[in-house]
């Protein structure tokens, strides 16, 4: 997927040289004009955060703020439970993280590496669940949930997300396990570690690369998801940032600032991840569709 | 040669997590959803078996109207495809031929796919607001105060005005999927049919669309499938409303379970948009392979 070639081909718009057609212009316009419409509510929301309300609803409308006013963002900080929203969200997204990555790759090494029979159909069972919808599952998970008094917990969040996530967490993970020579396994193999031993000593180490893929697409998954965060959770202390932003919302809709203030402290971790990260995370992403 | 049994005993450790979850969160609830959507049931005494009472109450019943969701989710479907996509499509020809600036537009392009759908929600209410939203303001200083609605809370406009940003924000996605396709499509192949005279636009149909045909399935499946499952935006933006115009399977199931307490009739639309996925799914599927025969 990613062999970038570096050839140009005589009709590409040819880094500068002048033959550019009406045609590529109006569409590098149209390029242009879509770039800031991708960008521009985001845009909009970090400026509004930083304004006030008489900024926002008239006088500055889309300008960069004149006078900054951080005061929206401790107030963010002090309504609601803003602080414990996004502690949850960090708590589920990095258990869920460490449990999937966990699970997928000890069920790569057995699906790819140890030999029995009945591995290729074991892998096609796994990736039933890149195409198994949430909905699915809703009904039985929440009267489970309640019935074993685990609605409201952690866990109802982070065993879905978990159990949502492997599928995908499995299919990266063959690609990069892939990629360990069989060497390396044989040479440990007979120095006498055993299958636990090569394990820990030789894939767990080499499966660095997929950890952070498999880590980047599983945290995008629960850090924004609603549906069963919004069912399974009904006590505010235990919200996480999509539903609590949501409430906030809902009770605070004329003052637009503080508002502001509280999606924005939602949104910036993933700005900041896909600032970092930008090539890996649309690696993970196209690495899903492909195979799915 | 014959494995000991601590090898076997070692395979099985080593799926059992991944096993756990995996059927205790997804395989078991979906057999259970099946026999749910076969009950009737409020969540608190035990389901009663009603056989498919619930599927002829879906498909008649005047209160939840169904069949409204499912034209909702329909038509957004269709948008989807025949909008989305092909602008999508565009975009990533465009950015496949190396304009200046490649990188910035797809990280751009791709971004909105990345935030979270609650605060892209509260972006467009507040983008959509009748007094203090930009579009308004848009409007009303290019003069144009009669084009301006309260978007959302119009039964006329609402539903577009839904689609829109769901619309918006998923263009990224299926472009990048589409650009990742055309970046496989090998190089000599252009360069060939250049070399004979093709104009970039014949390049594109007739070499470039074909070679990533299978890219175009997965793109196709995912936005039908995509939109009969729609919940976030919709739920965020106006949650069915107003008086049930933006109403999308998801929402009536929602509303059905924890509202009205109907268990067995929640399960009942979930096992429907499962099927309907799947039906869709393999449509799309012959569909394309039939093409290709030709």
């Amino acid at each position: 997927m990613n062999t970038a070639t570096k050839s140009n081909y005589p009709l590409t718009y040819d880094n500068g040289k002048p033959r550019k057609t009406v045609g590529q212009i109006v569409s590098y316009i149209v390029l242009v004009l879509w770039a800031i419409i991708s960008v521009f509510p985001v845009y909009w929301m970090l400026t509004f955060s930083l304004k006030t309300n008489e900024e926002i609803f008239g006088e500055n409308v889309i300008g960069l703020p004149k006078y900054w006013v951080w005061e929206n963002y401790t107030r963010a900080m002090n309504t609601g439970n803003m602080p414990l929203y996004f502690l949850n969200s960090v708590i589920v997204a990095v258990s869920t993280i460490i449990i999937t990555l966990l699970a997928s790759v000890m069920a790569t090494y057995a699906i790819t590496r140890l030999d029995w029979k009945g591995r290729k159909s074991m892998n096609k069972f796994f990736m039933l669940g890149l195409t198994i919808p949430i909905h699915a599952s809703i009904v039985p998970l929440y009267t489970t949930l309640a019935k074993i008094k685990m609605l409201n917990s952690y866990f109802a969040l982070i065993l879905p997300y978990s159990a949502f996530s492997l599928a995908m967490g499995i299919l990266i993970s063959i690609g990069f396990m892939g990629d360990i020579p069989y060497d390396l396994d044989e040479a440990c193999f007979l120095d006498g570690c055993g299958v636990w031993g090569t394990f820990m000593r030789v894939i767990a180490p080499l499966m660095m690369p997929a950890v952070a893929t498999v880590g980047i697409y599983t945290f995008l998954q629960c850090w924004n998801e609603l549906m069963f965060a919004n069912v399974f959770i009904s006590k505010d202390s235990l919200k996480t940032l999509p539903v609590g932003v949501q409430a906030l919302s809902g009770q605070y809709t004329t003052d637009w600032g503080p508002i502001g203030a509280a999606l924005s402290i939602a949104t910036i971790p993933t700005l900041l991840v896909y600032v970092f990260l930008s090539k890996q995370i649309q690696d993970s992403f196209i690495a899903g569709a492909v195979k799915g | 040669m014959r494995r000991p049994f601590s090898y076997k005993l070692n395979i099985f450790l080593f799926l059992l997590p991944a096993l756990i979850l995996f059927i205790g969160v997804l395989i078991a609830p979906i057999i259970m959803s099946g026999y749910y959507s076969l009950t009737e049931w409020n969540g608190l005494t035990t389901p009663q078996f009603i056989g498919l009472a619930n599927y002829k109450e879906l498909f008649t019943s005047k209160s939840i109207n169904i069949m409204r969701a499912l034209k909702n989710a329909m038509l957004l479907a269709l948008l989807s495809t025949c909008i989305q996509l092909p602008f999508a499509l565009w975009l990533a020809l465009k950015l496949s031929k190396k304009p200046r600036g490649e990188r910035v537009f797809l990280s751009v392009y791709f971004m909105p796919v990345l935030i979270s759908t609650v605060v892209i929600g509260q972006l467009w209410i507040k983008i959509y607001n009748p007094d203090y939203g930009v579009l308004n303001l848009l409007l009303r200083s290019l003069g144009l105060e009669s084009w301006t609605h309260v978007w959302l809370g119009d039964k006329n406009t609402a539903l577009w005005a839904a689609f829109v940003p769901i619309l918006w924000q998923y263009v990224g996605y299926h472009m990048l999927l589409m650009y990742a396709g055309i970046k496989g499509v090998p190089p000599e192949l252009n360069e060939a049919a250049l070399i004979d005279g093709c104009t970039e636009g014949q390049v594109n149909w007739y070499i470039i669309i074909p070679y990533i045909r299978p890219i175009l399935r997965v793109s196709v499946i995912f936005a039908v499938t995509g939109s009969l499952k729609s919940f976030d935006l919709i739920y965020v933006l106006t949650n069915g409303g107003p008086n049930h115009a933006t109403e999308v399977p998801s929402t009536l199931m929602i509303n059905l379970l924890f509202l009205r307490n109907r268990y067995g009739m929640g399960s009942t639309i979930a096992v429907m948009l499962i099927i309907l996925c799947f039906v869709f799914a393999i449509i799309i599927n012959a569909i394309f392979k039939e093409d290709k025969g030709r």
